[in-house]
């Protein structure tokens, strides 16, 4: 009996949304500003409840433009802040994120897709991936992007976007789904006050003697300013590279390579196990950092694999990247549900043996 | 046993589906197992169909979503029409006796009818029809200890409502106890 409780406190059984809220609270985050929608209300209401008593603040804003700029007024007075939304709220977040992305200001943002366009649905959706890795807003930026594939993931990876979020003054995106956010599995939450705040020197908290005042703005009025900000932003892009992570599985003798992130990563896993029954040797890259992008992880399988296989909620976004990546060496092939509609892993061993049908038709047709 | 045990809990919102799962699911990371509850979410939530998918494994588990499962515990019409099919050769289809109409046909799998409902208003307690539905189906499939049942309802539910153990411990004594009658006719 006695084991039994000391089991349940150490693993906890949650809902994603829940152990990312949690987790921010954990991980030291002193402010949070959002609106509520389905599938992440569960973020905003784990927080109002819990955040206060340990010393944060919530503030539930008019609307999700309100709160992105809630978040760029906070960041700039040195606070470590977050926002979560879900796809038509982040997509009202987009100026705001573009303004803080100049302004080069750490924050974390939270995205629990949906199917879309438009207001679409609440069931979940990988659909937002050009969005959330391309910039989303307008002018040349990114945010540094990180895909969960667990609600364990969902924890830590508060965790890990904030460091780096700091580290690089930009803004970083957690996009999960909203299976991944209503899910509950076993999650080990990380240690409390473990994450140290670092030196904010640009920070506009007063302005001591010896220095100039900090100046946030993205407003520079002048070209030649205006590309020097440019220009570093494409450097601090290039330094990001080094944070690259991804998952292999099963991929030392893989014929074929699946790439897929998050909710379909799971699924691709599964595929694994069943396409290993009948032989078909299925191997799987997982990228965890959406952007950065793990191109040359992607590349390296070209020279050992016959084809790559692109497994997304959406109707191809990741693809175009694992074809840059791939740059026309081999054959890159899509599989995708919309609209919220989820794959199922006999889906995708389905969409795999109709290729290895077609590769082998055409294989014979051309004397190979 | 199976290495993972994959259950659809399936019914109308309020009946207590998505609670069912959630017990299981908790007693099975008490025995340290992995686990993955997975509900649906959707508007049907309102009044219409509702239901979660658990999967209790000795390793780790790979996708969360599946489209076949080894049992199917089913509180509705709907749910049955919806699920029986999706139940594997070999499987369990465990219902609510009252709640359907048109019976299930396939003869492939094992089919059990417990009258849940009926038995709950004898405990006088008609919303622990879903833990009657648990003790039958845990009695047919052994996955959890029902004593980890308990533990997980004492860790779940707020110290105000833990005088509600007992008639739950009666419930899934009570579906244990159908499923063995069951046998014997």
């Amino acid at each position: 009996m006695d084991q039994t409780l000391e089991l349940i406190r150490e693993a906890r059984l949650m809902k994603g949304n829940e152990a990312l809220a949690e987790a921010a609270i954990r991980a030291g985050v002193q402010a949070y500003f959002g609106y509520p929608i389905t599938p992440q209300s569960e973020i905003l209401e784990y927080l109002s409840r819990e955040m206060p008593k340990r010393g944060g603040i919530v503030l539930q804003a008019e609307s999700e433009l309100a709160a992105i700029n809630m978040i760029y007024g906070a960041s700039g007075a040195g606070a470590r802040v977050m926002t979560s939304s879900s796809s038509p709220g982040i997509s009202l977040m987009q100026e705001g994120l573009s303004y803080i992305a100049s302004a080069q200001l750490p924050c974390l943002v939270v995205n629990v897709n949906r199917g879309g366009p438009g207001l679409g649905t609440i069931q979940p959706s990988q659909g937002d991936y050009f969005q959330a890795t391309k910039g989303g807003g307008h002018g040349d930026y990114h945010l540094i992007v990180l895909a969960p594939a667990s609600v364990q993931e969902m924890a830590d990876f508060v965790f890990d976007a904030i460091t780096l979020a700091e580290k690089y003054r930009n803004p970083a995106l957690i996009l999960a789904d909203g299976a991944l956010g209503q899910m509950m599995e076993k999650v080990e939450l990380p240690e409390e006050g473990s994450l140290e705040y670092p030196e904010k020197s640009w920070a506009t908290v007063g302005k001591p003697k010896e220095r100039e005042r900090n100046i946030i703005t993205s407003l520079f009025i002048q070209p030649e300013k205006m590309e020097k900000i440019n220009l570093e932003l494409q450097e601090k892009y290039r330094r990001l590279k080094e944070e690259v992570r991804y998952e292999l599985v099963s991929t030392d003798d893989a014929e074929i390579l699946m790439v897929a992130y998050g909710l379909s990563a799971r699924i691709c896993q599964k595929t694994i196990d069943l396409a290993r029954e009948k032989g078909i040797k299925l191997g799987l890259l997982r990228p965890i950092t959406l952007y950065p992008f793990p191109e040359e992880a992607v590349a390296s399988f070209a020279s050992k694999v016959d084809f790559y296989l692109v497994v997304e909620m959406n109707a191809g976004q990741m693809i175009e990247d694992v074809k840059l990546s791939v740059n026309g060496s081999r054959p890159v092939f899509h599989y995708g549900r919309m609209g919220g509609m989820i794959s199922s892993p006999e889906e995708v061993l389905s969409k795999v043996e109709e290729i290895l049908e077609t590769q082998s038709v055409s294989n014979t047709s051309t004397g190979r | 046993m199976h290495k993972a045990h994959e259950i659809i809990f399936a019914g109308f919102g309020g009946q207590g589906v998505l609670s069912m799962g959630q017990i299981i699911a908790y007693a099975a990371m008490i025995e340290d197992k992995e686990v993955s509850w997975m509900p649906s979410y959707g508007p049907e939530m309102r009044g219409g169909t509702a239901n979660c998918t658990v999967i209790v494994s000795d390793s780790k588990i790979s996708s969360p979503i599946i489209s076949t499962f080894d049992s199917a515990i089913v509180l509705n019409q709907p749910s049955l029409d919806k699920f029986e099919k999706a139940v594997k050769p070999g499987g369990l289809l465990l219902f609510e006796e009252s709640a359907i109409i048109n019976l299930p046909t396939r003869s492939d799998i094992e089919i059990l009818s417990i009258p849940a409902n009926e038995e709950a208003l004898k405990l006088n307690m008609k919303r622990v029809a879903n833990m009657i539905l648990v003790g039958a189906f845990l009695e047919k499939r052994p996955i959890v200890k029902i004593e980890n049942i308990l533990n997980a309802l004492k860790k779940v539910l707020p110290e105000r409502h833990h005088h509600l153990i007992p008639v739950n411990k009666d419930a899934l004594a009570k579906g244990k106890e159908l499923v063995n009658e069951e046998i014997k006719l």
